[in-house]
């Protein structure tokens, strides 16, 4: 009983202690992002929203969020479609090399960033092609379609099929069967595809900033902001930010795996 | 006749449905093969030129990797990359795996999720606003100096930014998530039946957690772990913002011989220097891991 009792214990402790751990640094961000004052440390001064006026008020800043989402959404939409469109012809189709293509399709999975983005740069480099925020989309998509393709594919079942078949023995084309029957059915799937790719080239550093020059995305905005020092102005775009990741988690949730558990 | 009509049109058929098929899979592969596979290729190759000047020499040969290995300012980044990412591998584990036993076994059912959703949180804050927010908890005037200045333990501030303490407490932030969330999903799949077993064996909590559950999750461990160090060590944020220039580490500097000399053929190598630390890292993992059938 004792020992139980002290098993217990140790195990909460230290699933507090962790927890303290994980939050600390998030905590001490937005606490700080109020900060009447200079610099986002302690002596916390007392309770201001100047930071978050200045943030709004960063003319540069609002054009990197506006850039992010752009590139976030198109990315996404691109990576989406194109990963939908061959899961379905390798799920549904006898293709020769298919396993070969499985591979190709996930293969930009375990290659760092890093490379990616070297490898992307030094290509455009030689063929003289500027850097845009494009070219940011272009890798974006080269990240995120094996992300779609694997978790498009996963859900493409057996049992689809036949409601497929009747789709089209009453008429509908290719077209129409994907639009109007497959999609419709792994649409839990595809949308989590989506917010996924969203929130990754939302929050992807290193291809944005080696694969831009003058539109630069947030992520890579706020890094400069970093040169300065610390400033509570990062912590509130940094609060901002954690905020608007933390609300499309929560709509994901409710919509998506809210649904499903009820099936 | 009508036999060979019936077949002629059923391969005809066939041929058309594979064509659809190849048009459907087409722009994935080409776009694959266009922003991935050729430049990864032209990478490789571009590793074995040199740079002179502003201009690339398109001479083939091993050079960059040969100074890579005698000249020690290179090859002292990948021993850093090493030793940061198997210390924080380790510590990760070590860490993530009481968590997530505890999230399994401890929380009531219906919380799991919740505890789950919490620990993985922070992953939503943004990826540089993430390190930048372990500074403010590890500068010099940040919040654990002050608090140890406060309580009197210490009288003098700690350096603690800048070192490879504060990149190690960055990365394992960010990896306990990680690897609890794949730790627990290996845990909650596990039966009861194989601990009941064990106990009716007569094995204590102790013999029945070494010899039955941890082998039994092995699996999700060795995932977890190659993920972590897959990311780890291609990394460049977290060093280059906690660890500050005192140990580079191998991304750091690819974005050197990038940035400030511009040289491209030595990044090249760098990369594929790094990309075969990972192949063996996978190599080392292949029987725990199934990504390939993803």
């Amino acid at each position: 009983m004792l020992r139980q009792i002290s098993a217990s214990v140790l195990s909460w402790t230290y699933l507090v202690l962790v927890y303290a751990f994980i939050f600390l640094p998030v905590a001490v961000l937005v606490l700080f992002s109020f900060q009447d004052g200079r610099l986002p440390v302690p002596p916390f001064n007392g309770f201001s929203l100047q930071w978050y006026e200045a943030v709004f008020a960063d003319r540069k800043l609002m054009a990197a969020l506006g850039n992010s989402m752009v590139v976030a959404l198109v990315s996404s939409v691109i990576s989406v479609l194109l990963g939908f469109l061959a899961a379905y012809a390798l799920a549904r189709y006898k293709l020769p090399g298919s396993a070969l293509q499985r591979g190709l399709l996930i293969a930009p999975m375990t290659v760092s960033y890093l490379i990616i983005a070297l490898g992307l740069l030094s290509l455009m480099n030689a063929l003289h092609i500027p850097l845009s925020l494009m070219t940011v989309g272009v890798g974006h998509v080269v990240i995120n379609l094996p992300l779609c393709f694997a978790i498009i594919y996963a859900s493409m079942g057996d049992h689809h099929i036949n409601i497929e078949r009747a789709a089209r023995d009453l008429g509908a084309n290719d077209f129409k069967v994907m639009a109007l029957v497959t999609a419709p059915m792994l649409m839990p799937s595809i949308l989590a595809a989506f917010f996924l790719s969203v929130t990754f080239s939302w929050d992807e550093f290193i291809i944005a900033f080696l694969l831009s020059r003058f539109d630069v995305t947030l992520p890579v905005e706020i890094w400069s902001m970093l040169r300065s020092g610390l400033n509570p102005k990062t912590n509130a775009i940094g609060s901002l930010v954690f905020l608007a990741s933390v609300a499309v988690l929560l709509i994901l949730e409710l919509s998506l795996f809210g649904r499903t558990k009820k099936q | 006749m009508a036999d060979a009509g019936t077949l002629v049109t059923a391969t005809a058929l066939e041929d058309a449905d594979r064509r659809k098929a190849w048009g459907f899979v087409a722009p994935a592969l080409l776009w694959t093969i266009a922003f991935f596979v050729v430049p990864f290729a032209f990478m490789a190759a571009m590793s074995l030129w040199k740079r002179e000047g502003r201009d690339l020499v398109r001479v083939w040969n091993f050079d960059n990797y040969t100074r890579f290995f005698s000249e020690n300012a290179l090859f002292q980044g990948l021993v850093n990359s090493l030793e940061i990412t198997i210390i924080v591998t380790v510590i990760s584990v070590l860490l993530a795996y009481p968590l997530a036993w505890i999230i399994a076994e401890r929380v009531p059912k219906r919380l799991q999720r919740m505890a789950l959703i919490l620990a993985i949180l922070p992953f939503w804050t943004s990826y540089v606003v993430r390190s930048y927010s372990w500074l403010l908890v590890l500068s010099k005037n940040g919040v654990i100096n002050q608090l140890f200045l406060n309580i009197g333990l210490i009288s003098e501030p700690l350096e603690l930014a800048s070192t490879r303490t504060a990149t190690v407490i960055g990365f394992v932030h960010f990896f306990v998530m990680l690897l609890t969330l794949t730790i627990y999903s290996n845990l909650i799949q596990l039966s009861p039946n194989y601990r009941r077993a064990a106990a009716d064996l007569g094995a204590n909590a102790f013999q029945t957690f070494w010899h039955v559950v941890l082998p039994l999750t092995l699996p999700g461990i060795v995932t977890g772990a190659f993920l972590t160090f897959v990311l780890c060590i291609g990394d460049y944020v977290t060093p280059q913002i906690l660890g500050g220039n005192n140990e580079l580490v191998l991304p750091q500097i690819i974005m050197l011989q990038l940035g400030r000399r511009a040289d491209f053929p030595m990044a090249a190598a760098l990369s594929i220097v790094l990309m075969l630390a990972v192949t063996v890292a996978y190599l080392a993992c292949a029987r725990w891991l199934k990504i390939e059938r993803a």
